[in-house]
């Protein structure tokens, strides 16, 4: 850990509680902190949004027949983006609520916009399953409601329980990032000059006032709310992958989906932070907030969860041939490894285990460039990973003579690009209005390093190491 | 009203002439007033309530009067019925007076294909017809019926057939129609009606005939034409040749135990008239119950690749233009007076053996020779069977069931066209302007005629070139009669009243002859003096309408005079490719184009839908260096064709078949959908234009050249670099062997994959327990892949029992076709001559079903009697269920497929013709209203979202159970019959009570040669399949089913 050339802390320069304040407050409360360029974004994020609202509105109008989905293929995009876009939600429940756990304060200067990047893109991913169904008006019986009929839903079924999964998920992580919040309104409620801005963060701060026992209750109830968040980044993908893995489809049927799931969503949500960190810190100048060793250390975790993700490939093929499985071995033989699609399988087997191998390198960690690229990799990647799953899987049946392709259309593409344009537009609008850095948490993190001799002597804290 | 002035009365007539003059067509006006826009007309016109006056005005005594009188009225016209003129129309089952709603009734009729009866049951709900289902006392269907007779009735209410009678100006008039053809017809008396020709399709109808006869004495100048663009001319011709009458033979394949084809198809219903009973006749030839059995053995020697082929035990692939010589070569072994054939590659080498088998079973086999073979081949084959001794046995003779047989040609009248000397030209229910072979020059030719009339029942591209269309009355609408392909006559009594204007081929040739008869008169006034007169005759009449024969009606048999015809020698063999025209096994010669079920019904070979397509060997195509889905150019000595090549195996090599039946540039918005939206939708293209009519079955093709350009092709199955047409790494999805090593080793000798042995499955059970305890019946089906022959008449029937849409090319091509049964298609073999296994499959009703547990909302489920239910109203469409069912059986609606359809839309572009006078039709969204009628009242229409599968025909199960409900029996039986149980021809499909093990399904499903499909995945079907047999001759080497074992 002594190598020079990572030797960056988790704070640089000079730092003083003004100088954070200064540095994340100045992005909220003064908007000549954001150029045009901040603009620019907002605009092709609110197109992007106007692109998914207008294929929304055509697939109420049409039908699901608007996408490619037919039959064997009958999820195709639709559940691939889903499960996309939980993954990268994943990232940010594990750096609030586990890293948190683990007192690993080093978390602090990047939680804040991996929860947003968390709710904003399960509000992505949730938009999928309640669009995807051919009734959508009819969705709310996916929800146990007392009715004249007596009708409930049907428990054993899997897409019952992600109904549960992912609106708790969504309900925790908003509570939590919420109340991680009420410090930071407080503080930008009392340096705020504008009427408006003043008045706004007073009601979001719910009269904040930084005593003891504020502080006391803050700390009770966050440890308690991460205590909560917690097991769900590891059950929710859990009980997405049971969507797949309880069914009796070849190459879904597969008793390691849960951790491999949940391991493919800390990768692609770690990548995905690694994507929005780089450009955000360069552009606002939050390089001493958002280090070097930032980077480095979250290319190190997208390294491990990349491998357990390969190790997950490996015994996809493993199993594929020693359970015997006929039906499982032409899965793998032709409609993975060759055929019409085996292409984006290989693309996926580089995209998400090769490429990233370069993280072994120091050099590679702290590049940008190569950070960015294999982020951007590794994204493609765990998209290809559910496109292989699911549709790809479905293409191959029992009875060969259900075998048909399946080709996405203009609106599966729409629907897609569109909920990243809205995820955009959510975090251009999240980086104006909202602290992107906590502010009070960084304060926290300085203050223990400024009582560290080492952090004098430009040495990393023991603790942290 | 009464109160214009006198003085000013003839001031405003004055004026009123004024205003009339040069007024015409649709400009009507309803009285003398309007016309002369009088102040008090206005008044009148514009009062909301005109005569209000009165209404006020009127007394309580009045108006109890009035509405006592209108409630009577009312009951009045109950007593005659809307629907069916009820002095004339017996039901089949119950009188009309007797009509519950909701409770079906069927009548007896009849549907004709290119002139030939079959025998039909018409459901009628409520006054609608609804299905059509085979008459079990009719000859030619015994109970089945194939899917271009099913989709009759889509026919019925197709939105676009003619609906008006129209004249060069527009709609006009059957009166005005009929005042113009008297004056023509009338000053022609004189000179016996010269100049006037008449073309018709084939006729079968007595009546019709009868009608004919009148006409040709009472104009003796006149001339009459007949044109099949697939007829059976050469049929004909060659048992006249052999017998010195016109006739046709009439085969038994029920005794025969060898059976050798010469090309043609006589399994299939678009080839030959009788396939529906040969069909029963020769797969009951192959029945095998338990361990017992005979079965027949057939040879096929083909050019095209057909349902016969894929039945065959030996299949043998010789060009079309080659079939005589093969045919002189097996005649030559025989010891035949013929002249020397040619035998080629394994035909050669196996034909000792067959000649052996042949001879082993004198009187006991058939030699059948393709309906659309020259005549030569015909004669030929019937010889052959002369010298084994089959005719009279196996082979029949009997008079042609045509009216038309001896009525002039095509050709005859092309030529009398050129002369000039055609004044008038009434062509019946034909479009030869479409299917004229391309040498005639047909349409040109026709320019020549001074005046064109035309009766279809669609407008069409000979309708586009005459002067008068006539709207023509469907056969569910109309009074008829038809022959059978064995001649028994029947009535075909009309179940509805015409939904518009149209009216019966013999009416309106009734009208050539000057009279203005109803079709009812010109039966009753025919059969009255032919076979039903004397004084039973309204008895007889009342009997043969009800039965939907007429008794003794079959054709005279004739006998074979001439053993050993002349015959023309063999021509060289040619080197190049050769061209293949057959009628399409759905849209027929293209009269069906317009018909959504058959142009989604995959043709039974290539899986394509709406498309016809240049069909290649894969040798051919190796050396032409194209593939599936690539556009060619065809070249033949008379034009060329632009089409979408499809690889099919089993093609004989150098046989490039087209079928016939596509390219239609007129005809309806599905007919011409490839001109309203390009190949998109379907289409394909028109091989007539390089059809000639002297070799009509195939002609020599001069080049093909690839466009280098795709358009792909929407099919069901295999079709897509995935594969799906060949059953990978030993899996247990198709049972197939021989029937020698079934009857020696038993069941184990079939299994071609490897599945776990029931005892081990059992063992990984953690549920052993019976899944289904409850007391009752408990259904389940059998499908004998040995008896299916592939025609696809149980899809056809589905679709009309079900209400199950039709999609269109674009959606079958993203694999969204709705068909709740499917055939699939399985290879093995080599690519080049593979033997064919059919496995029809449908919701398998799962007792532990995969679809089950994994819906969110509970919309699939159980019921206690085994069905694996869908309920519509609860589905949200998450499509999990489909996914996880390992049949992929069931289909999802993933647009509103029932009225919502835009790619049927579209207008009919006329092209290069005069200006139809607007569209005549309805706009399509009235269309779409109007095929709302068809729907079957007992099956829910699917909106669009919802999941939908086979439901076992629940409706009928559950009127079955009803009625034993009320005679406090339970369901024995066969009381409930499945749709596609009962149009199948060879009775493949069987449908009970498991849970009664006398049941025919239960004995059915415990035969040695039962399975389950997928068993392995602990489903327990209840659906079991049957394996299929074949039954190779020993000492013939069948390399296709020793590969399938190896």
């Amino acid at each position: 850990m002594a190598d020079k050339r990572i030797n960056d802390l988790f704070i640089t320069g000079d730092q003083t509680y003004a100088t954070i304040d200064q540095s994340v407050g100045r992005l909220v409360l003064d908007p000549k902190a954001h150029t045009t360029n901040w603009f620019k974004w907002l605009v092709v994020g609110v197109m992007g949004t106007g692109l998914m609202m207008f294929s929304i509105a055509w697939l109420l109008f049409q039908g699901t027949g608007i996408w490619g989905n037919n039959v064997p293929a009958a999820w195709g995009f639709d559940i691939v983006n889903f499960v996309w876009w939980i993954g990268i939600g994943h990232a940010g429940t594990l750096i609030s609520a586990i890293l948190l756990l683990l007192r690993q304060q080093w978390r602090n200067s990047i939680n804040r916009f991996s929860e947003a990047m968390t709710i904003f893109a399960v509000m992505c991913a949730g938009l999928f399953p309640l669009l995807h169904t051919g009734r959508p008006w009819n969705d709310f019986w996916l929800f146990p409601y007392p009715n004249i009929l007596g009708m409930w839903p049907q428990f054993r079924s899997p897409l019952l329980w992600d109904v549960f999964a992912v609106s708790t998920y969504f309900s925790v992580s908003l509570v939590f990032w919420f109340v991680g919040l009420i410090p930071d309104f407080a503080n930008l409620r009392d340096r705020s000059t504008n009427k408006y801005g003043k008045l706004a963060f007073a009601l979001l701060a719910l009269g904040w006032r930084g005593s003891n026992q504020h502080w006391h209750r803050y700390e009770q109830m966050y440890y308690l709310l991460a205590g909560l968040s917690a097991p769900l980044v590891l059950s929710v993908h859990s009980i997405v992958s049971f969507d797949f893995a309880i069914s009796i489809v070849p190459g879904w049927n597969v008793t390691v989906f849960p951790p491999y799931f949940v391991a493919g969503a800390v990768f692609a949500g770690f990548a995905m932070v690694i994507i929005w960190a780089i450009p955000l810190r360069k552009y606002y100048k939050l390089e001493h907030l958002i280090t070097n060793r930032h980077l480095d250390w979250m290319a190190k975790i997208t390294l491990a969860t990349g491998l357990i993700v390969c190790y997950g490939y490996f015994l996809e093929v493993f199993f594929q041939w020693y359970s015997g499985n006929p039906y499982e071995f032409r899965l793998l033989t032709n409609t993975r490894f060759s055929g019409m699609y085996a292409k984006f399988y290989w693309a996926l087997i580089v995209c998400n285990g090769i490429i990233p191998q370069i993280f072994w390198w120091n050099k590679a960690r702290t590049n940008v460039w190569s950070l960015m690229i294999v982020s951007i990799a590794v994204s493609i990647g765990m998209w290809l990973e559910r496109f292989v799953i699911i549709p790809m899987s479905l293409t191959s049946n029992y009875l060969p003579s259900s075998n048909k392709p399946y080709y996405p259309s203009f609106w599966d593409f729409g629907m897609f690009a569109g909920t990243l344009g809205f995820f955009t537009m959510l975090m251009i609008l999240f980086i104006r209005f909202l602290p992107m850095i906590n502010i009070f948490e960084v304060k926290d993190l300085l203050y223990k390093f400024q009582g560290k001799k080492e952090y004098v002597e430009g040495q990393l804290p023991v603790e942290m190491n | 009203m009464d109160k214009t002035p006198e003085l000013n009365k003839e001031l405003a007539l004055r004026k009123m002439r004024a205003e009339l003059e040069g007024k015409r067509g649709q400009l009507y006006w309803q009285s003398l007033e309007e016309v002369s826009q009088t102040p008090e007309f206005e008044k009148w016109f514009e009062d909301e309530f005109p005569n209000r006056k009165d209404l006020l005005t009127i007394d309580r005594r009045t108006l109890l009067k009035f509405a006592g009188a209108s409630l009577a009225l009312a009951g009045l016209t109950g007593c005659r019925g809307v629907f069916l003129p009820e002095e004339k129309v017996i039901p089949f089952v119950k009188a009309p007076e007797e009509m519950v709603p909701g409770k079906a009734l069927f009548y007896a009729s009849a549907v004709t294909l290119a002139g030939y009866a079959t025998g039909v049951l018409v459901e009628q709900h409520e006054g609608r017809p609804i299905k059509l289902e085979g008459n079990p006392d009719h000859p030619a269907s015994m109970g089945a019926l194939g899917s271009i007779s099913q989709a009759e009735v889509l026919n019925f209410y197709d939105p676009d057939r003619a609906q008006n009678v129209t004249d060069k100006n527009g709609i006009a008039t059957w009166e005005e129609f009929q005042k113009a053809l008297k004056s023509q017809m009338e000053s022609r008396v004189a000179t016996g009606g010269k100049g006037v020709s008449v073309l018709f399709g084939a006729i079968t109808s007595p009546s019709m005939g009868d009608l004919v006869q009148r006409f040709k004495k009472k104009f003796p100048a006149a001339k009459i034409y007949s044109w099949e663009p697939s007829g059976r001319a050469s049929v004909t011709a060659a048992v006249k040749a052999v017998t010195g009458k016109a006739g046709v033979p009439v085969y038994d394949f029920s005794t025969a135990k060898v059976v050798v084809t010469l090309d043609g198809d006589f399994l299939s219903n678009s080839d030959n008239p009788g396939a529906l009973i040969y069909a029963r006749q020769f797969s009951k030839a192959r029945r095998v119950t338990g361990k017992t059995g005979e079965m027949n053995r057939m040879y096929a020697i083909e050019a095209n690749s057909g349902l016969v082929g894929a039945m065959a035990d030996h299949r043998y692939m010789v060009k079309p233009s080659e079939v005589y010589s093969a045919a002189c070569g097996l005649a030559n072994a025989l010891g035949v007076t013929a002249p020397a054939g040619t035998l080629n590659g394994a035909l050669k080498k196996d034909i000792a053996s067959i000649v052996k088998d042949l001879k082993a079973n004198v009187g006991q086999s058939v030699v059948i020779a393709g309906e659309h073979q020259p005549a030569e081949v015909h004669t030929l084959a019937f010889m052959i069977n002369n010298a084994l001794g089959n005719v009279g046995k196996t082979v029949k003779f009997v008079a042609s069931p045509e009216a038309s047989a001896d009525y002039g040609t095509l050709e005859d009248l092309t030529k009398e066209l050129s002369t000039g000397l055609v004044d008038i030209l009434y062509i019946s229910n034909s479009n030869p302007v479409y299917t004229a072979p391309a040498d005639l020059k047909f349409a040109a030719m026709l320019a020549k005629a001074k005046v064109k009339i035309h009766l279809t029942g669609t407008p069409d591209e000979t309708s586009e070139k005459c002067d008068w269309t006539l709207p023509m009355a469907h056969t569910l609408e109309a009074w008829g009669d038809a022959r059978s392909f064995e001649g028994t006559a029947t009535i075909m009594q009309p179940i509805i009243a015409p939904l518009f204007d149209g009216r019966s081929e013999m009416e309106v040739f009734s009208n050539l002859l000057g009279e203005s008869r109803g079709g009812y008169d010109i039966l009753r006034s025919h059969w009255q003096v032919n076979g039903m007169g004397g004084a039973d005759f309204e008895k007889n009449w009342r009997t043969s309408v009800h039965n939907g024969t007429i008794a003794n009606t079959a054709s005279a048999a004739l006998a074979m005079s001439t053993v050993s015809a002349t015959l023309p020698p063999v021509s060289a063999p040619s080197s190049g490719l050769e061209a293949a025209f057959i009628p399409d096994s759905a849209v027929y010669d293209g009269r069906f184009g317009n018909n959504g079920w058959l142009q989604e019904l995959p043709r039974p070979l290539t899986k394509v839908v709406w498309d016809n397509v240049v069909t290649l060997s894969p040798a051919d195509a190796a050396e032409l260096k194209v593939k599936t889905d690539e556009m060619v150019k065809v070249t033949t000595a008379v034009g060329e064709i632009e089409g979408i090549v499809y690889v099919l195996n089993g093609q004989a090599k150098g046989s490039v078949t087209m079928n016939l039946g596509y390219g239609r540039t007129s005809g309806g918005t599905l007919a011409t959908v490839g001109i309203s939206n390009g190949g998109d939708q379907g289409g394909g293209f028109s091989s007539y234009k390089i059809r000639t009519s002297k070799t009509p079955a195939f002609t020599a093709i001069t080049a093909i050249t690839s466009l280098n350009t795709e358009q792909h092709l929407a099919s069901t199955q295999g079709h897509s670099p995935l594969g799906g047409s060949r059953i990978p790494d030993k899996r247990d999805v198709i049972r197939v062997g021989t029937l020698e090593a079934y009857l020696k080793e038993g069941a184990e000798a079939l299994k071609i994959g490897q599945s776990p042995d029931k005892e081990e499955i059992e063992k990984g059970n953690l549920y052993p327990e019976e899944v289904f305890e409850w007391d009752g019946d408990q259904w389940g089906m059998t499908i004998d892949m040995n008896a299916c022959t592939g025609c696809g008449a149980c899809i056809t029937a589905c679709q009309a029992e079900n209400n199950i849409s039709v999609v269109g090319k674009e959606q079958v091509g993203k694999g969204r076709e709705m068909h709740w049964i499917r055939l699939d298609r399985y290879y093995t073999g080599s690519d080049e001559n593979p033997e064919v296994v059919w496995q029809p499959v449908a919701c398998v009703h799962c007792e532990k079903a995969p679809c089950e547990p994994v819906c969110p909302v509970a919309a699939t489920i159980h019921s206690h009697e085994g069905l694996n239910q869908m309920v519509y109203n609860r589905c949200v469409g998450t499509r999990y269920c489909s996914n996880n069912c390992p049949y992929k059986v069931r289909r999802f609606n993933y647009l509103n497929w029932t009225d919502n359809q835009e790619q049927f839309t579209k207008k009919t572009v006329p092209i290069n013709t005069r200006v139809i006078p607007g569209p005549i039709r309805e706009p399509k969204s009235e269309g779409i209203q109007l095929l709302k009628l068809l729907n079957n009242p007992d099956v829910t229409v699917r909106s669009r979202g919802v999941m939908e599968k086979c439901t076992y025909c629940v409706q009928r199960i559950s009127e079955a159970r009803i009625e034993a409900k009320k005679a406090g029996k339970p369901i024995a039986d066969g009381d409930v019959i499945t749709a596609c149980q009962q149009s199948c021809p060879s009775q493949a499909i069987v449908f009970g009570n498991i849970a009664n093990k006398n049941s025919m399904v239960s004995k059915m499903r415990t035969d040695p040669r039962s399975y389950l499909l997928l068993e392995e995945l602990q489903t327990r079907p209840r659906t079991s399949h049957l394996a299929k047999l074949k039954n190779p001759n020993p000492e013939i080497k069948s390399a296709m089913t020793e590969e399938a074992h190896s």
